[in-house]
């Protein structure tokens, strides 16, 4: 794949009461953000299990995002705060595994920031662009001959 | 019960009863001068003299203090009783001739002028004492007493100097019943209270004629029973005993379906903006106080008057005070443009003050309200387009010396302006109430960007919260007018008894559940789980989910070691197809 062309491709495992609400906010204000992010909902971020991530980056996911509730604010209480620790922990298994822990985010939009989901997405692009492709198996190729296909 | 006789009068009193409240019930009229139904009585002015016969003697007693007894026939108005009560007065009358209750009495009695030297004839003290019992027995301070002896006895503080025994509470004045005590804020030390920042008031009140409940309160910061643990004046006049000093705040639990939350707002607070001067110079006040000062029922009996108790010659209402400003809120209130429109109208009514209203854009939203706008258009009110920079008493010009300058631009005209004014009102926005982010806390509700409350959807659901069962209700939910309020609570309240109506609750359609063949029995998921909706069945050596308190955030599923527990609709395998399939769009 052409490094200029480089496109990222990123998973959003975003929560349903905050940040999948605050994506649909930007949507329907009519924010413009980068569309590389494919969103995920999950009833919230406690949901979100490691294995998701590392499903996600084997299936060629330059990046992820887990996006929820600010703390505190958590619709299920305390989802979030676990959400944090496993994403703490998972970063330092990622890097062991080679991928950058930047490519793996954890952000809090709540339902009413629409703007900080546009820019959160924006800037995250933006970052994984600049890492590059993760490249993880080759399986990138993989899927971009399937879907020439 | 005591049976006694009364000016031939057969009255029946309760046991303990003093002659004088037999009297009063027998409808007698016995005059006094150092009684206070609250104070117990001490017979000093001995005004209240009366002729008892009793057991074959025929005594002259001060009725306050004398108990009334089985048979006493009691003559209020003989002429013994009459003689003696005459020459009490003319006696008193000679110390404290300037007394006017005690020359009432006298002229009741046909005195005209007493028999004895006057020493002087601006003395309005009677000695009485009242005031030494009540600050004693009502407020506890003992703060003064008589000091010295004969004809220079007279009540005063120790040495007659500043006391640090007196609070400032000004009991004797008020009890006084000559009116012998002046109140004088000589070292500004008293406690004065404000009614709505606008004038002094009691530490037991009805906060306005308009509250809701109408019901008086104690501000225990002014209360003396607060301070000395005396006083309780107030329930020992209450005949229906319905002071209570010990009450306390408890809490209450209730058990409810569903909850409107109606926590309303309060107004932004005018000093944040220091241009504006609020709190520095006299005569500039916010909306609410202005809107005290017009109450019929207010400080100045709904008259609009100046510090110093002049009329306004020129007011000022300044628009958007913290609302449609980057720097505070950048939200508009929506309520201020009607208010001040209605403020102009009715300072217009009011007063012959020439009247400025400075706005930036005009929100006349409602039905009628464009109409009212055009009506003040014609009533004279001078609008100036622009937000207001500062308010000063910096005067450049004579004309200017000791007003209030307010510096505006003048959209219109495209020009600086300095408008001098006397009075200036400042419409403050709507902020969400003190405890706002405590209730988010305590019912997991959403705010939106400008810290109201979020409802669940601005159009199709705009009364509800993210949380079933929670509604909103009002200006907690965002700034809003009376009419939108009551329609909003209105809608509120049908949704709640929609869902009471119902008689079930729906249950999560997606929650957990744990599989018993797989689970380990390693309870990792019961000390996740928020809502103690798992357990562990030690018996089966397996834990289960109560489906009635599973909210389904699935924190448990992503947790279990060995995949015995699931999401319904959000299975592991289902994310991982999801996974899987969204890179092939």
């Amino acid at each position: 794949m052409n490094q200029e062309h480089f496109e990222p491709r990123l998973i959003g495992f975003l929560c349903n009461w905050c940040s999948y609400t605050g994506a649909d906010l930007a949507g329907t204000a009519r924010m413009v953000y980068a569309p590389n992010i494919r969103i995920i909902r999950v009833m919230c971020t406690g949901r979100v299990d490691p294995q998701f991530v590392l499903k996600a980056f084997r299936e060629g996911a330059d990046g992820v995002l887990i996006s929820g509730c600010h703390p505190g604010d958590c619709h299920y209480q305390e989802g979030n705060y676990k959400a944090m620790r496993r994403h703490k922990l998972l970063s330092k298994v990622l890097e062991q595994f080679g991928i950058e822990k930047e490519r793996f985010r954890l952000e809090w939009v709540s339902a009413s920031e629409g703007t900080k989901f546009q820019q959160v997405c924006n800037e995250f692009t933006e970052q994984i662009r600049g890492l590059g492709p993760l490249n993880l198996n080759g399986n990138k190729g993989e899927h971009h001959e399937q879907r020439q296909a | 019960m005591v049976n006694l006789t009364i000016d031939g009068k057969q009255v029946e009193v309760d046991e303990g009863s003093t002659i004088l409240q037999a009297a009063k019930k027998a409808g007698a009229r016995v005059p006094t001068l150092c009684f206070h139904p609250v104070i117990e009585p001490y017979a000093a002015c001995r005004v209240c003299v009366v002729e008892v016969a009793f057991r074959g003697k025929n005594d002259l007693l001060t009725s306050c203090n004398t108990k009334a007894e089985e048979g006493m026939d009691v003559r209020t108005a003989s002429e013994r009783a009459l003689r003696a009560r005459r020459l009490n007065v003319e006696m008193l009358l000679a110390r404290a001739p300037a007394a006017e209750p005690l020359r009432e009495i006298a002229k009741e009695l046909g005195i005209e002028k007493t028999r004895f030297p006057v020493k002087d004839p601006d003395e309005k003290c009677i000695l009485c004492g009242l005031c030494v019992r009540a600050c004693e027995q009502i407020v506890g301070a003992c703060a003064i007493s008589f000091i010295e002896r004969g004809t220079d006895r007279h009540v005063s503080t120790p040495f007659g100097e500043e006391s640090e025994a007196c609070i400032g509470c000004t009991a004797c004045a008020h009890f006084c019943p000559t009116g012998a005590i002046t109140v004088e804020d000589k070292y500004g030390r008293k406690v004065i209270h404000d009614e709505m920042y606008l004038g002094p008031t009691t530490a037991i009140r009805v906060p306005t004629r308009q509250a809701v409940p109408m019901v008086p309160f104690i501000d225990k910061e002014a209360c003396i029973h607060f301070k000395t643990g005396e006083c309780k004046v107030c329930a020992k006049v209450c005949d229906r005993d319905a002071v209570n000093h010990e009450m306390e705040d408890t809490i209450q639990e209730i058990e409810a379906g569903s909850i409107i939350i109606a926590s309303g707002f309060k107004t932004f607070d005018a000093r944040r903006i220091p241009a504006y001067g609020y709190g520095r110079f006299p005569n500039i006040i916010t909306a609410m106080e202005f809107e005290r000062l017009v109450n019929a029922s207010g400080p100045t009996g709904g008259k609009v008057l100046l510090a110093n108790g002049e009329e306004p010659k020129a007011v000022g209402i300044i628009h958007c005070v913290g609302s449609r400003d980057e720097n505070y809120h950048a939200y508009c209130s929506r309520v201020c443009c009607m208010y001040s429109l209605k403020f102009a109208h009715l300072l217009g009514e009011k007063t012959k003050a020439t009247i400025y209203d400075f706005y930036i854009d005009m929100r006349c939203f409602g039905k009628g309200y464009e109409e009212f706008y055009h009506r003040l258009l014609k009533e004279g009110t001078k609008f100036v387009r622009g937000r207001v920079s500062e308010i000063t008493t910096l005067a450049l010009t004579e004309k200017e010396e000791g007003k209030l300058i307010i510096r505006v631009e003048d959209t219109l005209l495209g020009a600086v302006r300095r408008i001098a004014v006397d009075m200036a009102i400042l419409a403050v926005g709507m902020e969400p109430s003190i405890d706002h982010n405590r209730l988010a806390k305590t019912f997991n509700i959403s705010c939106s960007q400008d810290t109201f409350f979020l409802e669940r959807h601005p159009k199709l659901a705009p009364v509800s919260s993210f949380s079933d069962g929670i509604f909103l209700a009002g200006t907690c939910q965002g700034p809003k007018d009376i009419p939108d309020t009551v329609a909003q609570a209105g809608a509120a309240a049908a949704e709640a008894l929609a869902l009471a109506d119902l008689g079930k609750v729906e249950l999560e359609p997606i929650t957990a559940v744990i599989d018993d063949k797989l689970c380990s029995g390693c309870q990792i998921c019961v000390g996740l789980c928020p809502f103690t909706a798992i357990t562990y069945k030690k018996d089966e050596g397996h834990s289960e989910i109560n489906d009635a308190l599973c909210k389904g955030c699935g924190t448990c599923v992503a947790a279990c070691p060995s995949g015995a527990s699931y999401q319904k609709h959000f299975r592991d395998e289902q994310i991982f197809a999801e996974i899987e399939g969204i890179f092939l769009i």
